[in-house]
């Protein structure tokens, strides 16, 4: 059964659309694929969780757009939140 | 499709029937209650502004009082000022009289000799005018002369997986019946900002949108603050929003797929017909709604992933959501469930038909939750901002 959603194929996390314990698996879809994710940490409801491996420095991506980046190295299926990602301000008008 | 209003003289149509007790100032505010708690069918507001404000602060308060008065869900205005602030009764009249000319009275409190004078003057004005609205008939009028303003408040994760998608098929639709759709909140355009842009229907409106993102962070920046100390809120991140980037990537849903072919700035009037378009407010719901009130929407509709009771003292408010647990506990606020979105049991498509269809009904006179429990909780923005 789907518990996560993935809204964008270049998203690198996803959401949980229920409660996912530590330990479970995380099953979403991707570019019309089921995909299966060991969960590291429990994962409150509508939380992100790392979709594969974050490097620190790295941008979080969710609805294909940048977030912000990883304060610290991600390990795919650990929660991803305000303790490992920080805002980051881009000169967006100068990007396009 | 159409809905059943009412025609002002100004040729605009309201979907409520409101005589407005408007207090010019801070000074007027507990007066104005007075007045409106006792005479049926009038509405009121805490005005805490209308003096000691520098000009383009004090222009604010001007839009918004203007605006209220304009607003076509509103029959006639008592405005009642104390007579020393500095929005100035002659001011303030001058303002509404430029947008609209609906009936009009006017009570100046150290004028006519105090309070207990002030309020029976006003009760009378407030009675009489009452009395006319009574009297006036709903007519037939095309979806093309709603003004819909949409918001967002509280939001989670949902809301940018549901409720505000939703909210975008409906304002796809409202926009191709010929009619408004306000896409409001410039502090959750940053980082959405260039996805914006892109939609502008003109290079003028393109420049718009930066614009309006880039004077609203150099204006708190000129006061020492940056916009992400007091947004995202705690529950945003409690419900799992991370940065602003992330919650503006949700907002910007509620604008659905059209052009975008209007920037209007804080409060200042809407032309009807003109698809759909952005206005420049506060994240803070309570400021962003009365500013697209004053705007001349006749309906807001509201995504709300935690769960917010505000309303509007003469806009219905329609409350979504699209979280399932939020839905469960707070159904008691909230109009639509969009959650179905979520989890595959209903299609984007049938969840934004059901929405327009909860529009149209609320315009023709169904009272919405917040409507129904009373609240007309509202603000108005400072150049020293809200976030």
């Amino acid at each position: 059964m789907k518990n996560a959603m993935m809204i964008d194929s270049k998203d690198n996390v996803c959401v949980a659309i229920e409660e996912i314990p530590k330990g479970s698996i995380a099953v979403y879809m991707r570019e019309g694929k089921e995909i299966s994710l060991p969960v590291l940490e429990d994962i409150t409801i509508y939380h992100k969780l790392a979709a594969r491996d974050i490097a620190k420095g790295e941008p979080v991506v969710k609805y294909g757009e940048h977030i912000g980046v990883a304060s610290c190295d991600i390990k795919a299926g650990e929660h991803v939140h305000v303790h490992n990602v920080e805002g980051r301000r881009e000169d967006l008008e100068a990007k396009e | 499709m159409t809905f059943y209003g009412y025609r002002r003289p100004d040729g605009r149509v309201g979907v409520r029937n409101h005589v407005l007790i408007l207090p010019a100032s801070v000074c007027a505010s507990d007066t104005t209650r007075i007045v409106a708690q006792q005479v049926a069918g009038t509405v009121t507001f805490s005005n805490q502004q209308g003096c000691s404000q520098v000009a383009s602060d004090q222009q604010l308060t001007m839009d918004v009082m203007a605006g209220y008065a304009a607003n076509p869900n509103v029959y006639g205005t008592v405005v009642v000022s104390l007579g020393c602030e500095n929005c100035q009764m002659d001011l303030v009249v001058k303002a509404i009289q430029e947008r609209t000319n609906k009936p009009l009275k006017q009570v100046i409190i150290q004028e006519v000799g105090g309070t207990l004078k002030a309020v029976d003057i006003a009760v009378r004005y407030a009675k009489e005018l009452a009395a006319e609205a009574s009297m006036l008939q709903k007519e037939e009028f095309p979806m093309s002369e709603l003004i819909i303003g949409t918001e967002c408040g509280g939001s989670d994760p949902t809301s940018g997986l549901a409720a505000n998608p939703v909210i975008g098929e409906m304002s796809d639709r409202i926009v191709a019946d010929g009619g408004t759709s306000i896409l409001s909140e410039t502090t959750e355009f940053i980082g959405a900002e260039h996805i914006l842009a892109r939609r502008a229907a003109t290079p003028e409106v393109h420049d718009r949108i930066f614009e309006i993102v880039h004077r609203y962070e150099a204006a708190l920046r000129l006061v020492g603050e940056e916009v992400r100390e007091g947004n995202p809120s705690p529950g945003n991140k409690a419900g799992g929003i991370t940065t602003l980037e992330e919650k503006s990537l949700g907002c910007i849903h509620k604008g659905g797929h059209s052009p975008i072919c209007a920037v209007y700035d804080y409060a200042k009037q809407v032309e009807a017909g003109q698809g759909l378009v952005i206005m420049d407010t506060p994240g803070n719901d309570p400021s962003s709604v009365a500013a697209m009130a004053a705007g001349g929407a006749q309906v807001v509709v509201f995504s709300s992933g935690r769960g917010s009771p505000t309303g509007n003292p003469i806009v219905p408010v329609i409350k979504i959501t699209g979280n399932k647990l939020t839905f469960a506990k707070m159904e008691d606020n909230i109009d639509l469930d969009a959650s179905p979105l979520i989890y595959g049991s209903k299609t984007l498509e049938e969840l934004g038909g059901q929405l327009y269809e909860m529009v149209r009904k609320t315009a023709c006179g169904k009272l919405t939750k917040a409507e129904a429990l009373g609240f007309t909780e509202m603000a108005i923005a400072r150049v020293c901002n809200y976030v």
